[in-house]
């Protein structure tokens, strides 16, 4: 019997230093506690890329709350076909429209368009997925199956060709509600897909078992635990769907089944200025800059979140 | 690999059911008159309403529509467009077309795509990388239509390299340009997913086993890296096959490429509801159909998908 086996022990119990648990006391416990969301603060402020579309998405949505603050010109009165296609001139810096309106206070008013059916669309697509995804991942079973096969079934159907029939059904009641709705009803999948993944991965940890065993209600659980700890790649994916939006109803303007042309749409506006391409290229070059450039600022975005959540991401930089 | 098929098979069909049943639904469980609604602003001739209202069934009840729907699926009865021309006549004649563009725009996008992600990933961090990825993010903003244009202004227009729109017949020069177009949608997700399976399977235990065996870096490049690389790229076809086919409808509208997205297209515009019911059920058939075969190719390049639940 070694020495230091005291009489109430059968078996040798090394003494506390000497063992790997002393490491436990030499953490450090002073100093911030250190998290995804903190970690992803520090790593995406450290790049230009988040900087440079924060101030552009900054400015899409002043423009697109306060017009008249970049404006006075109304973009749909005041329009002479004197000035048709016309080019730049006082108070007029980018030039008329084939209608002889105002591009520069076209694309200005067309902003909150474009912002809109991006934002609705996007939380339309993150309460659907969540929801979908949530519920199929964390009760598993029958429900699972039920969901991922609706979910398969909305999937097979790419979004804009669904978008395409249900506009044109619906294209007396065409506004930003509407096809907000046709978009979005078919955009979901993929959310739900991404979250389901990762409810399955983070549902078996060991805080979870934690907190079934201390009597938690299976749905707290999944409110409190296990989804704020699984939504990280549903960010990612959201914000990417806003980009895809704003290009969804400009695509359906373009095709003629999105909104009517009373409404100001960037997708509107190239749509009629395409068969001037010929003569009067800039009608159709400016929306689309604007356009593209709200588009590629959701993208950085996305990009950036991406890289700062996702790990295997991060990795790969 | 039998049975994989066989479940693979099994799996479609709720799906092709369940498809078919939503567009279905959406067209014609909406409130008020489906035929008059599928008109829009216009009032089409008494005689068009009574045809379509034959042809649906709207008498019946809803279930009853759309068995008769399915039925004339099966039959290979897709309806009538309103030049009176039937749609399967219709697909028959500009499906080659589309077909043909396709296949360019995927051999430019993976032939480019590939190339790009391949030495990306190789020199990770690069000049070369940084510049792809501020490339691909900005074609991944552009949207189709506004690709196709500038495209059409500078190369058609002003510099006079290719023919604005493509002539009868849809030769293969005529269609270099909406292919292109066409290619730059997939192209930048391309790079994206051969830079990353290059970068993970570069850091595999194979690739520095083959180096330390003294391999030439000419042979771990082709043989043991962009080979193992290329799994991701190839099940990447399935989605890229439903961009294609809107992107096509926006293309062939655009460059007047006479296939079935031109065809979709103009039904579109003229309003023309039911013609665009019926070509997008054929494409999202097709589109089912694709997909079915690009998992089965998985499985075949990749045995661990078979043997996986």
């Amino acid at each position: 019997m070694p020495s230091n086996t005291r009489p109430d022990q059968g078996h040798f119990v090394a003494p506390i230093e000497e063992t790997p648990l002393v490491a436990i006391d030499k953490v450090k416990t002073e100093g911030k506690p250190s998290n995804l969301w903190r970690d992803a603060w520090n790593d995406v402020r450290k790049r230009p890329m988040f900087w440079i579309s924060s101030v552009l998405i900054l400015i899409v949505v002043v423009v697109a709350l306060f017009p008249g603050l970049f404006t006075q010109t109304p973009p749909n009165n005041d329009c002479l076909l004197a000035n048709s296609n016309g080019g730049p001139t006082e108070g007029h810096p980018l030039g008329f429209t084939k209608q002889g309106c105002d591009i520069y206070s076209r694309i200005i008013h067309g902003t909150s368009t474009s912002l809109s059916v991006g934002i609705i669309v996007t939380v339309l697509v993150a309460v659907l997925g969540i929801v979908f995804g949530a519920f199929a991942g964390f009760y598993g079973g029958w429900l699972d199956s039920v969901l991922s096969r609706l979910g398969d079934i909305f999937f097979s159907i790419p979004y804009i060709l669904a978008a395409v029939v249900i506009m044109s059904v619906l294209s007396q009641y065409a506004n930003v509600w509407v096809i907000s709705l046709a978009i979005g009803i078919f955009a979901w999948p993929a959310t739900a897909r991404v979250l389901r993944a990762e409810i399955l991965r983070v549902k078996n940890s060991d805080f979870v078992m934690a907190a079934t065993a201390l009597g938690v209600s299976r749905f707290r659980i999944l409110l409190r635990h296990v989804l704020p700890n699984s939504i990280a790649p549903v960010i990612v994916i959201t914000t990417i769907s806003l980009a895809s939006a704003i290009v969804a109803e400009a695509t359906l303007s373009f095709l003629g089944v999105g909104l009517p042309s009373t409404t100001m749409s960037w997708g509107n506006d190239i749509s009629q200025a395409q068969m001037d391409l010929r003569t009067a290229p800039q009608t159709l070059i400016l929306p689309s800059i604007a356009l593209s450039v709200t588009v590629l600022s959701f993208i950085m975005l996305g990009e950036v979140v991406r890289d700062a959540l996702d790990p295997k991401a991060r990795a790969q930089r | 690999m039998a049975g994989y098929i066989l479940r693979r098979l099994l799996q479609a069909i709720p799906v092709f059911l369940g498809t078919t049943f939503l567009i279905y639904f959406m067209v014609f469980a909406m409130p008020g008159d489906p035929i008059v609604a599928l008109f829009g602003e216009k009032t089409p001739p008494p005689a068009v309403i009574e045809q379509l209202r034959e042809r649906y069934h709207l008498d019946q009840p809803f279930i009853v529509q759309y068995l008769y729907f399915l039925g004339g699926i099966f039959r290979g009865d897709l309806g009538t467009s309103f030049s009176g021309q039937p749609v399967s006549e219709i697909l028959a004649a500009t499906f080659p077309v589309t077909l043909r563009l396709a296949a360019l725009a995927i051999f430019f996008e993976m032939v480019a795509g590939i190339t790009v992600g391949l030495v990306s990933g190789l020199r990770k961090g690069g000049i070369f990388d940084a510049s792809a990825l501020v490339v691909s993010l900005i074609l991944i903003s552009l949207p189709v239509f506004v690709v196709a244009f500038v495209a059409q202004y500078i190369f058609g227009i002003q510099l006079g390299w290719f023919r604005t729109t493509v002539s009868t017949g849809a030769p293969i020069q005529d269609l270099i340009l909406p292919a292109l177009v066409l290619a730059t949608i997939s192209f930048a997700q391309i790079v994206r997913l051969t830079r990353a399976s290059v970068i993970d399977t570069g850091g595999q235990d194979f690739v520095r086993t083959a180096a330390s065996k003294g391999l030439s870096r000419s042979r771990i490049v082709p043989v043991h890296i962009l080979r193992n690389s290329l799994i991701p790229v190839v099940t990447y076809l399935a989605v890229d096959f439903g961009v294609l086919m809107v992107g096509a409808t926006v293309t062939e509208g655009i460059f007047n490429v006479p296939g079935v997205g031109r065809t979709l297209y103009q039904a579109i515009i003229r309003g023309e509801g039911p013609t665009v019911v019926s070509f997008v059920t054929v494409m999202v058939l097709i589109y089912l159909v694709v997909n079915l075969l690009v998992d089965l190719l998985y499985a075949v390049l990749d045995p661990r998908i078979r043997y996986a639940k």
